[in-house]
C-alpha cells in the first residue's frame, strides 16, 4: 500500500531516534541494539552492591501484563524493575478473561486508567504487543515479553549479551539455531538480532516440518541435520520443544526427535571446542538435549537467566527515557 | 413510492459490454424499463440527468455481498447495506448463505426478500446453502430454495469435507438448474491459518494457509466437474496457480466460471507487515506474483467477474490481535473507484472491467440484468471518471468503516445509481 505511511514501521523508536517501545528486534538498527547491550553491562554490577536498586525509575509504575504463562520472563522483568525501584504490578491474566468476555482491549484500558507507565506484556497471540503499543497513550511504553510466535525480542537480547561475554566479536561467528524454529518468537528474534549484529553465519537445524517456509529469505542456511549444522559452530542455541509438538502431524515423538535433533556430547563434539550451548528455558531433558550438555562445561544456561535481569533493566530504562547511567556505578 | 419519471441521460458516454457498445448517447428511461438509446426527439422526458463528460454503464452486479441480515444486525442490515451498494453503483448484489440462521430453508430466503423490497435499494438475489446448516453432511432442501428464488447454491466460507457429500451436492444442485457457487479451501491444509503462507508469514509468525490449500480444493472440484458435467463457479480466488488450473479446464471446454475479489487485485502479504487487521481477509492476501496472476485472469478472461466481497464490521472486530479479529472488507463504496484504478494503471481497459462488474456476473448468474439493451430493467450507474477523492471510511454509507483503502486518492466516482428507474443514490456535485 504505497498511498499509506506505514503504521507500524516504526512504533518503536521516536522522532529523536530513541527507543519508545521494544516490540521485536526486526525495524531496530545495530546503533540501539549496542546501546541497549552496553547499557546492560553496566547495570549487571547491580545485583553484587550491597544495595541491590538504583533509583532510576522512581515514581514509575510498571505492569506485567502475562496472559500466557511464564516463570523466569515474568520474574526477570520483576525483579529488573524493582532493581531500578519502579512499583512493579504483575497481572496474570487467566485465559478465562476472554471467557468472561473481556476484550484485550478492554482489559488495557482499565489498566491504562491507573497510570501506568510501562507494559511488559505476554501474549499467545502473534502482534499482541504491536497492537497494544498502537492504542496506548502516548506517554506509554510497552516491551514485548513474547507474543505468539512472532517476537520476544529481550529474549534475543538476552542472548546476544550472553553471546559477547563469551565471544567479544561478533562478525567471526558461525551460530546454529537448532529445533522447533516454526513455533518459535526466540527463534525469528534472534535471527534478526544476530543479522544485525553482523554474525558471520547464522544456520538454523530442523526437521522440514518444523521450518517456516520461507525462512531463508530472513538470511540464514538451512540444515535438516544435525551432525552437518553443528559442523565447528561458535554458538549452539537450542530451542524450546512445546509438548503438544511431540506428537503431531509434525514429529512422531518427542524420543525420535531426541534421536535426531537431541543435543549429545557426542554431536557436542563436532561444534568448535570452545562453543557454548544456550537454551531460553525451560528444558526438556532428553527431548532437546541430554542433562550432560545442560550442565556440561559448554552451557551457559544459567549465565543467561541472570543475563535476563540487567538486559530488562537496559530496555525499561531506555523506553522511559532515562539515558544516564547513574553515578554511583 | 411514486412511479418513476421519465428520465433521459443525457450526453453521457455510454458504456455496455453486453452489446459492445461505447458512444456518446442519450439513455432514456420510462416505466421502469430503457426505452430507447442515441436521439429519440419524440421522448418526452420530465426529468433529465446531465451526464456531459461522465460515463453511463449498466448498474453493477456483485456476486459477493454480505448483508450481515439476518443474525448479525450490529454489523450491518439489509436496509443499510443495499443503501451502501447504491452509493457504489451497484444495482444487483449476491448474498451468500452465511447468515444467522443459514439460508438452507425458504422461510430465512423469504424473510431476506421482505426486508429488501423493504428496502427497496438493490435487487438482492440469494444463494441458498449448499448443504443443511453448511455443515457438509446433508444436502439441502434445493427444490425448496430454488422455489423460494434462490439463483444460485453455495457452502458460504465452509468447505464441503466429504468429496462424497460434495459431488452429490453438485450432481443435485444440477437438476434445478443452480449454480454451485465454491469457494476452494482445503479444510485440513488451511486448519489454524490466517494468511498467506510465505515470507510475511514466516517474519510476522503468522500461522498460515498455503497456496495447495485452494489449489487442491480446485482440482478436486474441477475433477467432479468433469465427470459429472455439472457447472460450477469458483469464487473469491487468490493464487495463482488456481487461474492457471481453471483456464486450462475452460479451454478444454469445462462448463467453470470464476471471480476475484477486488482487494485481491490491489493488496498482497506485503500490506500486513505492522500486524494490519484491517487487511485480514478470507481467502488471505498472497503474493505479489498471485496478484498479478489474478490480474492477468481478469484481463483474459479466465476469471470473468470481479466482486466487492463485501463484509462490513462494527469498529471492535478489527481492534484485537491478528488472529483474534475477524476478516473481511467493508468493499462496496470502493468497489468501482478500485477497479477504474486498474484502468488508469494500464492493468484493464475500461471495458473489460464494465463488463466484468456487469454483463458477465450476471451470466454467471444466469440472469437478464448487466446490461443497457432496450426493453431491460432501467438499472444504471453514472460515474465521473476523472473525478479525484480520498477514500474516508468515516463517510460509508455502509455501516462497516473497516477497509484498508482509507486514505487512499483515487479517481472516479458513482455520481448517480438508478434502479428500476429511480434514483436510489446521487451524489451532490
Amino acid at each position: 500500500m504505497t498511498e499509506l505511511p506505514l503504521r507500524s514501521a516504526n512504533l518503536q523508536i521516536d522522532a529523536k531516534g530513541h527507543l519508545r517501545h521494544l516490540l521485536s528486534i526486526e525495524g531496530l538498527n545495530r546503533a540501539i541494539l549496542t546501546e541497549i547491550l552496553d547499557t546492560a553491562e553496566s547495570f549487571s554490577s547491580v545485583p553484587a552492591q550491597s544495595v541491590k536498586k538504583v533509583p532510576l525509575l522512581r515514581g514509575k509504575t510498571v505492569a506485567n501484563l502475562f496472559f500466557e504463562a511464564s516463570t523466569r520472563t515474568r520474574a526477570t522483568f520483576e525483579l529488573a524493575a524493582k532493581r531500578l525501584s519502579a512499583d512493579v504490578l504483575t497481572i496474570n491474566v487467566p485465559t478465562s478473561s476472554a471467557v468472561k468476555g473481556e476484550s484485550l482491549l478492554d482489559t488495557l484500558r482499565n489498566l491504562e486508567a491507573m497510570h501506568i507507565d510501562l507494559f511488559v506484556v505476554r501474549h499467545a497471540e502473534s502482534g499482541a504487543a504491536h497492537f497494544i503499543a498502537s492504542q496506548v497513550s502516548p506517554h506509554v511504553s510497552v516491551i514485548n515479553g513474547g507474543d505468539g510466535r512472532h517476537a520476544h525480542p529481550t529474549q534475543a537480547l538476552l542472548d546476544m549479551f550472553t553471546i559477547r561475554r563469551h565471544k567479544r566479536n561478533f562478525s567471526n561467528l558461525c551460530v546454529a539455531i537448532v529445533g522447533d524454529v516454526m513455533h518459535s518468537r526466540v527463534a525469528r528474534s534472534q535471527i534478526h538480532a544476530l543479522n544485525l549484529l553482523g554474525v558471520g553465519e547464522i544456520r538454523v537445524v530442523a526437521p522440514r516440518t518444523l521450518l517456516p517456509s520461507h525462512i531463508k529469505e530472513l538470511g540464514v542456511r538451512v540444515f535438516t541435520q544435525l551432525a552437518e549444522g553443528l559442523r565447528d559452530v561458535d554458538v549452539v542455541m537450542m530451542l524450546r520443544l512445546q509438548k503438544e509438538r511431540m506428537e503431531s502431524a509434525m514429529l512422531p515423538s518427542g524420543l525420535e526427535f531426541f534421536q535426531v535433533y537431541g543435543l549429545t556430547p557426542e554431536k557436542l563434539a563436532l561444534a568448535k571446542p570452545d562453543a557454548i550451548v544456550m537454551h531460553p528455558g525451560p528444558i526438556n531433558r532428553g527431548v532437546e538435549m541430554s542433562s550432560e550438555v545442560a550442565d556440561g562445561l559448554q552451557s551457559v544456561i544459567l549465565q543467561q537467566v541472570t543475563h535476563g535481569i540487567a538486559v530488562r533493566m537496559a530496555i525499561m530504562s531506555l523506553c522511559l527515557g532515562s539515558r544516564a547511567v547513574p553515578s554511583e556505578m | 413510492m411514486p412511479d418513476p419519471k421519465r428520465i433521459r441521460i443525457r450526453g453521457g458516454r455510454v458504456i455496455d459490454p453486453a452489446q459492445r457498445l461505447d458512444a456518446v448517447l442519450d439513455v432514456c428511461l420510462a416505466e421502469k424499463r430503457i426505452v430507447a438509446l442515441g436521439e429519440s426527439p419524440d421522448f418526452e422526458a420530465e426529468e433529465e440527468i446531465d451526464a456531459l463528460g461522465l460515463i453511463v454503464c449498466p448498474g453493477l452486479v456483485d456476486l459477493r455481498v454480505h448483508l450481515r441480515e439476518p443474525g448479525q444486525e450490529h454489523k450491518g442490515t439489509i436496509a443499510s447495506e443495499t443503501a451502501a451498494a447504491a452509493a457504489g453503483g451497484v444495482t444487483t448484489l449476491c448474498v451468500p448463505p452465511d447468515t444467522v440462521p443459514v439460508i438452507d430453508t425458504p422461510a430465512v430466503a423469504e424473510l431476506i426478500k421482505v426486508r429488501a423490497d423493504q428496502s427497496d435499494r438493490a435487487w438482492v438475489l440469494i444463494l441458498g446453502a449448499l448443504t443443511r446448516g453448511l455443515a457438509g453432511e446433508h444436502i439441502s432442501g434445493m427444490a425448496a430454495l430454488a422455489k423460494a428464488g434462490c439463483v444460485g447454491v453455495s457452502n458460504g466460507l465452509r468447505p464441503v469435507q466429504n468429496t462424497l457429500i460434495l459431488r452429490r451436492a453438485m450432481e443435485y444442485a444440477a437438476n434445478f438448474g443452480l449454480t454451485v457457487f465454491l469457494h476452494p479451501q482445503d479444510p485440513w491444509l488451511s486448519a489454524g491459518g490466517f494468511v498467506h503462507e510465505g515470507l510475511v508469514s514466516t517474519r510476522l509468525g503468522l500461522p498460515g494457509i498455503p497456496v495447495a490449500s485452494e489449489t487442491v480444493a480446485v482440482a478436486r472440484a474441477l475433477v467432479l466437474a468433469e465427470q459429472d458435467g455439472v457447472r460450477i463457479h469458483f469464487t473469491l480466488l487468490s493464487a495463482a496457480r488456481s487461474v492457471e488450473m481453471i483456464a486450462e479446464a475452460q479451454a478444454r471446454g469445462l462448463p467453470v466460471t470464476a471471480d476475484v475479489a477486488m482487494h485481491q487485485l490491489h493488496l498482497t502479504e506485503l500490506d500486513l507487515l505492522g500486524f494490519n487487521a484491517q487487511c485480514h481477509v478470507s481467502p488471505p492476501l498472497r503474493s505479489t506474483y498471485d496478484r498479478d496472476y489474478l490480474r492477468i485472469g481478469c484481463s483474459s478472461g479466465v476469471v470473468s467477474a470481479i466482486c466487492s466481497d463485501h463484509q462490513p464490521h462494527e469498529p471492535s472486530a478489527k481492534l484485537a490481535p491478528f488472529c483474534e479479529t475477524a476478516p473481511g472488507i467493508s468493499g462496496l463504496e470502493t468497489l468501482l473507484p478500485l477497479g477504474l484504478r486498474l484502468v488508469q494503471d494500464g492493468i484493464l481497459d475500461i471495458h473489460t472491467l464494465i463488463a466484468r462488474l456487469t454483463w458477465q456476473p450476471a451470466q454467471i448468474l444466469g440472469q437478464p440484468y448487466g446490461t443497457l439493451r432496450v426493453g431491460s430493467r432501467a438499472d444504471v450507474c453514472i460515474f465521473d471518471p476523472n473525478r479525484d477523492w480520498i477514500v474516508n471510511s468515516a463517510q460509508f454509507v455502509s455501516r462497516g468503516h473497516n477497509t484498508p483503502f482509507d486514505g487512499w486518492r483515487l479517481k472516479g466516482r458513482v455520481l448517480h445509481t438508478l434502479m428500476e428507474g429511480k434514483q436510489v443514490f446521487s451524489l451532490e456535485r
